[in-house]
């Protein structure tokens, strides 16, 4: 039995009466269920369509500062599209378009005021595939500072970085080899360093670890939990353990639709709409 | 129930290796006689004389072409100067800037259109424009714009491949890492493709040295016996020398022509040899 297990919060897990594992919620967060947490992205009826198909539809949800939220749902019910919403790489796709509102710190990311390449420096981004650039370790993470104008020791910060991503201890002795002769989990964490680099105040997650076998993917998890005492974390993921194991907050999505948004462990014990039920049940999706 | 079939199956795959394996064998056994008549008649006549000495018709063994390798230098010197440039950053805004519409799309229709059309057409356009409208002459500068124009759709087009080959994921990266599109194109996006940019531009300018029919077109001499200063001197080129020399009746000049040949071949060979060991040295390297 698991029960004897100890786990980073003292206790055990637990199976929920859905058959989904669920971590108990952390003690800090219990403390701060009231007053709600502070709100760092909020999105107010947001519509986004990819020419006349909507991918986002009429979606309002707010993302707590410093926790991790887990947008969950089918392949193709626009969990993605949200995410890319956030800082913008939505830009990229020449068809997008975004109705609705959607802020970071009251600033409207899709208004005229709102400069993408700025707000990128402040809500970073890691791929689903890890997309390391061709060049060295060091290069990786030091880029992104030094075309930002960074002021500070630039080997502190590539030190500082890696160690945050849990990275350092197995790449200080090749920091100038290329990040293509790491692992497929390891140059995930190489991105992660990379983005924390620039220490945004959001790290949007998409699908980190789709592409990573188990015990890559478990370090990442572990590492999203450090992470998100400095960060705040936005995680989107097809798989419903991850959300249950590393989120405070779930959000289900379903045909582009917002259909429930609340504390992890009320989704994965007793959601209020029946398609969340379904979904994290397996019955679809 | 299946019919396999299996030994008519393996036949026709047999007679298909077959047919593969003998056209390009006999690509290859005509180009080795082909060389191999040029190097017989024209090796006897290389030597450092033949490179040093200008064209000479009263005195045949003593003539060489430098005059034409001089102005073979001085128009790909130029050519290169201003088709490079020009056609790489052509390529990176269609690519990486145009948005894709439809002028972008018809742009780039043309574009390959254009490296299709014959070059003795690009040869009118340059005598029309360069030589009587921009008043330039018959001179080293007007073949080389000439050139430069016959050659920058082939940039153009091989630019934009390699482009297109670079991940968009890297773009991504780099834009989620808060940089600009030129800071992600120069850090990134160039790097990545500059074998592959290479490689086209390596081939389109020893294309452009082979050419005979523009310059002729735009009236470039045959026979000259001075070296180019500057560009806006007359000029020849070494397959306009082994086209005079080819014209005259006199077997010695026939021989003369072989040995040009194999000066242009000792200069193309080795450019198309650097440019596919490029690409073979990017395609071991290219960790994506």
């Amino acid at each position: 039995m698991v029960t004897t297990m100890e786990t980073p919060f003292g206790s055990d897990q637990a199976t929920t009466p859905l058959g989904v594992t669920v971590r108990p919620r952390p003690q800090r967060l219990k403390e701060t269920n009231s007053p709600p947490p502070e709100s760092v992205i909020a999105a107010d009826r947001l519509t986004i369509r990819y020419g006349t198909f909507i991918a986002v539809h009429d979606v309002s949800l707010e993302i707590p500062s410093r926790q991790v939220t887990a947008i969950i749902g089918p392949s193709g019910c626009g969990k993605s599209t949200l995410l890319r919403a956030m800082n913008r790489m939505n830009d990229f796709v020449p068809s997008a378009s975004v109705d609705g509102k959607l802020l970071y710190r009251g600033l409207d990311i899709y208004g005229p005021e709102c400069d993408p390449v700025e707000l990128r420096l402040r809500i970073g981004m890691v791929f689903q595939k890890p997309n390391p650039f061709p060049k060295s370790i060091y290069k990786n993470v030091a880029w992104g500072a030094a075309i930002n104008g960074y002021r500070g020791n630039m080997d502190e910060l590539v030190e500082r970085s890696l160690r945050q991503a849990a990275l350092w201890n197995e790449v200080k002795d090749k920091l100038q080899q290329s990040a293509y002769a790491l692992s497929g989990g390891q140059q995930q964490r190489l991105c992660i360093a990379r983005a924390i680099a620039l220490e945004p105040e959001v790290l949007l997650m998409d699908e980190p670890c789709s592409a990573l076998d188990p015990i890559a993917t478990s370090r990442i998890e572990d590492l999203i939990d450090e992470l998100k005492s400095r960060y705040t974390v936005v995680l989107v993921t097809h798989n419903m353990q991850q959300a249950a194991r590393v989120s405070d907050w779930t959000a289900f999505m379903y045909l582009g639709e917002l259909i429930e948004y609340d504390d992890t462990n009320v989704i994965f014990t007793r959601p209020n709409e029946q398609r969340t039920q379904d979904y994290i049940t397996g019955r679809f999706g | 129930m299946f019919l396999p079939r299996l030994q008519r199956r393996r036949k026709v795959g047999r007679m298909f290796h077959a047919a593969c394996a003998l056209t390009s064998l006999i690509g290859l056994a005509f180009l080795v006689v082909l060389i191999t008549r040029v190097a017989w008649e024209g090796l006897p006549w290389l030597s450092l004389k033949f490179l040093t000495n200008f064209p000479s018709v009263l005195n045949p063994p003593n003539a060489g072409v430098k005059s034409a390798m001089w102005g073979t230098m001085w128009l790909i010197g130029i050519t290169a100067m201003v088709s490079v440039p020009v056609g790489v950053a052509a390529a990176i805004y269609l690519e990486e800037y145009a948005p894709n519409n439809r002028l972008t799309r018809f742009i780039h229709v043309n574009i390959a259109n254009l490296a299709g059309v014959p070059s003795i057409v690009y040869g009118i356009l340059g005598l029309a424009v360069f030589v009587r409208w921009l008043r330039f002459d018959r001179s080293v500068l007007s073949g080389a714009l000439t050139l430069s124009l016959l050659i920058m759709p082939v940039i153009i087009i091989a630019t934009r491949e390699a482009l297109l080959a670079v991940p968009q994921s890297f773009r991504h990266a780099a834009y989620a890492l808060g940089a600009t599109r030129w800071q992600t194109i120069r850090a990134h996006v160039l790097p990545a493709a500059l074998p592959g940019i290479m490689t086209g531009v390596i081939l389109a300018v020893s294309r452009a040295i082979g050419e005979a029919a523009p310059l002729l077109m735009i009236g470039a001499l045959t026979y000259v016996t001075f070296v180019p200063e500057g560009p806006r001197d007359a000029f020849t080129a070494l397959p306009l020398q082994i086209y005079d020399w080819c014209d005259r009746p006199q077997q010695v000049f026939h021989h003369l022509a072989a040995a040009g040949i194999l000066v242009l071949l000792g200069i193309l060979l080795p450019m198309n040899a650097v440019a596919v060991a490029i690409r073979a040295w990017h395609q071991r390297r290219k960790a994506w």
